[in-house]
């Protein structure tokens, strides 16, 4: 358990053990083995950061290369997963899951609805979300709250090297589609992860840090900002509760109802722009269910509603900050009940 | 006049602790302090409980602050007569330097050794003087090598220590020798072997104290002497609702209603003793090896091994120690202790004694023990 591996290391690890134990695990995508016409592992490039290095020359029969097409493989995945294959997708970036929102909204995310339960689409598609990596507005984006409207759909976003391997071996053993959320920014990210094979289950936040003043609730890169803003807070004398939602589908509102029914105070973070996001969502859902014991107004901490900048000077203040965070739970601190 | 200034330091409780986070003191400025008084309440990531004295003398100066967090052996306070002057006591706060961990302590992975006994590896860690008959602290049901946080360091000033996750425990492999108490028994008597112990006083807590008596009914010549805590193998009772409970539950809100049963006072169980317990439970293989253990060894809430008659056979000497207010299995129990054994039962404590009411089980080991 005192080893330290990366984020990196725990979604490849996480691969290997679960294709080890499973003969119907198999993985595609684009240049996870060598590239397109390349010698496979001898110049394995393990995808675009590496990840899958590696795992070619121990799993020579389950890993393919696929041509630079998403809507293809994609596909091919889903109807593998309809066929009793355990596949995992792993799509660069989450901004190109657009040329296959039919293969996964219509297809993957109804078959157990259309064919009366009898069908299951045990499919993982992983993909990298999220800004910081100057990679500009078309692969920067957190694109999370569109696959958490669809119904059909489980959505996982992990924030440590821990909950990372223990998601994506339940989201792989899970009989429904799951669409992996892998923060680029977090991938060096260390953490102490048990060698052994475990599972973190779907739909049960994580409460890392415990308090009584006021509850923040984020998730990926977010929960790490949570965490900064709960240590300013601190210096002020004023303790922070900080929840990491971990899966967004199915969503841990208990946990989230919870810890407002203590502190009375709530601030969301998102990584998503503005409307329509998680933390829209939790926020409702809080004011329906948990209105009585809110003190004050909610607070959201989001980034503006625009594309994410390649400006370095712009995506910096673009992304929240834990100074952020720590303003927005003074601001709901400084109001309404005591 | 340093000399008469005794120093009161943040405790180590365990092999892993680094820092504890002082919550209160118990004790004014003034007090006479006795040694073993509870002085005040630190918290660690596992657990809190009370700083003992380990000196007496007259509390002078409550350095830590509640609040605080401050790394193993911090000054926490200072006690000195009456005759040595503030001045003095300033200066020996000022000048004090919090000493460096000792030698291989800096990485925590360095504390514990692995060792494949039979096919299964086992995590185990020894302390202590190298010379003098080992002390063996045998975890119970689910348990692992951590429910001894508190009791290590007493006994490894007196004796070397051995402490071990059982298999299928902790970090162990997941893997049982069997699923009796003679497969058990046997197994740790083969840990022994390797680690080329030939005799050990055997401590055993709840279903490690029915391996520890199992042991020396199966080879006496291994066993010193027998410590039981909360033993199973004394009586038919055990709650169900606990065992059955730990093993099927699946998150943070079915385990903790679970694990308050273990404590006389259920605000023992931290969120961080939840996780840690859920990781475990989480790893592949743990629940139904559980659930096999549990099946075979208490089922429906009745035990289905008695230790008690071959120990008692055995003529070791023994000792019992039960927490009151023991939810899991009832201290009654301990009317069953053989004849001849010194049975101690502990106000204020549940089936965790050790952890509990630390200082009177380590003293109680202490005096039994010996040496």
């Amino acid at each position: 358990m005192a080893r330290k591996i990366s984020m990196k290391m725990a979604i490849n690890e996480a691969i290997d053990q679960e294709m080890t134990r499973d003969p119907t695990v198999i993985m595609m995508g684009e240049d996870i083995v060598g590239g397109a016409g390349g010698e496979g592992e001898k110049d394995a490039w393990g995808g675009v950061l590496g990840v899958t290095k590696g795992l070619y020359a121990k799993h020579p029969d389950k890993l393919l290369d696929t041509p630079l097409s998403e809507s293809a493989y994609i596909g091919a995945a889903i109807g593998a997963a309809a066929s009793g294959m355990r596949p995992i997708a792993e799509l660069m970036f989450i901004d190109f899951m657009g040329v296959c929102f039919d293969q996964i909204f219509n297809q993957a995310a109804k078959f157990r609805y259309m064919f009366g339960g009898k069908a299951e689409t045990p499919v993982v598609i992983r993909a990298m979300v999220g800004a910081g990596f100057r990679a500009a507005a078309q692969h920067s984006q957190m694109l999370t709250p569109i696959f958490t409207h669809i119904p059909g759909l489980k959505v996982v976003c992990p924030s440590t090297p821990y909950d990372t391997k223990g998601l994506l071996i339940q989201s792989i053993r899970d009989n429904d589609p799951v669409i992996f959320c892998e923060h680029k920014n977090l991938y060096g990210f260390e953490g102490d992860v048990p060698e052994k094979s475990y599972t973190v289950p779907l739909g049960e936040a994580n409460v890392p840090r415990e308090g009584k003043d006021v509850t923040i609730v984020a998730y990926g890169l977010m929960a790490h900002r949570a965490l900064e803003a709960a240590d300013l807070l601190a210096k002020d004398g004023i303790e922070a509760e900080v929840i990491d939602l971990r899966t967004l589908s199915p969503l841990d509102m208990d946990t989230v109802l919870e810890s407002v029914e203590k502190t009375g105070r709530l601030v969301c973070v998102d990584e998503a722009n503005p409307r329509c996001n998680i933390a829209t969502d939790v926020s409702a859902q809080v004011a329906m269910n948990a209105f009585g014991a809110l003190k004050a107004q909610i607070e959201m901490v989001a980034p503006p509603h625009v594309p994410v900048p390649f400006s370095p000077v712009l995506e910096d203040l673009y992304i929240p900050s834990g100074a952020q965070i720590a303003d927005a739970a003074r601001r709901t601190l400084a109001k309404g009940k005591t | 006049m340093a000399g008469q200034i005794t120093p009161i330091v943040m405790p180590k409780w365990g092999l892993s602790m680094r820092e504890g986070a002082v919550n209160a003191w118990l004790v004014e400025e003034g007090a006479t302090i006795e040694v073993g008084m509870p002085i005040l309440d630190v918290e660690t990531d596992k657990l809190a409980s009370a700083v003992e004295a380990a000196d007496a003398g007259l509390l002078r100066r409550r350095i830590a602050q509640a609040g605080e967090v401050l790394p193993v052996k911090a000054l926490l306070g200072v006690m000195a007569p009456i005759e040595v002057s503030d001045a003095e006591i300033d200066a020996y706060v000022a000048a004090y330097v919090v000493p460096a961990a000792s030698e291989g302590e800096e990485e925590a992975g360095s504390i514990f050794q692995t060792l494949t006994v039979d096919g299964i590896g086992v995590r185990y860690a020894r302390r202590g003087p190298e010379t003098g008959t080992p002390v063996l602290f045998i975890h119970g049901f689910g348990g692992d090598l951590d429910n001894w946080l508190f009791n290590i360091d007493a006994a490894a000033e007196r004796s070397p220590v051995i402490v071990f996750d059982l298999p299928g425990h902790g970090q162990s492999d997941v893997k049982l020798p069997g699923a009796t108490l003679e497969a058990l028994a046997a197994f740790v008597l083969h840990f022994l072997d390797a680690l080329d112990v030939k005799t050990a006083h055997a401590v055993g807590h709840s279903l490690g104290g029915a391996i520890a008596a199992q042991m020396a009914s199966d080879a006496p010549e291994r066993i010193a002497s027998i410590a039981l805590i909360s033993p199973a193998g004394f009586g038919a009772d055990i709650n169900a609702g606990y065992t059955e409970g730990f093993v099927a539950a699946q998150s943070r809100r079915e385990l903790k209603p679970v694990l308050e049963q273990l404590f006389a006072d259920p605000a023992s169980v931290s969120r961080q003793m939840i996780d840690d317990l859920l990781k475990y439970k989480r790893m592949d293989g743990v629940e139904p090896l559980l659930a096999e253990l549990g099946a075979a060894l208490f089922k429906d809430g009745r035990q289905t091994a008695r230790t008690v008659d071959a120990l008692a056979a055995s003529g070791k000497p023994v000792l019992v120690i039960w927490g009151r207010d023991d939810r899991v299995i009832p201290s009654a129990h301990a009317a069953s202790a053989p004849a001849g054994a010194t049975v101690k039962l502990l106000d204020g404590a549940g089936h965790m004694a050790m952890l509990e009411k630390a200082h009177e089980v380590n003293g109680a080991i202490r005096e039994f023990v010996g040496g």
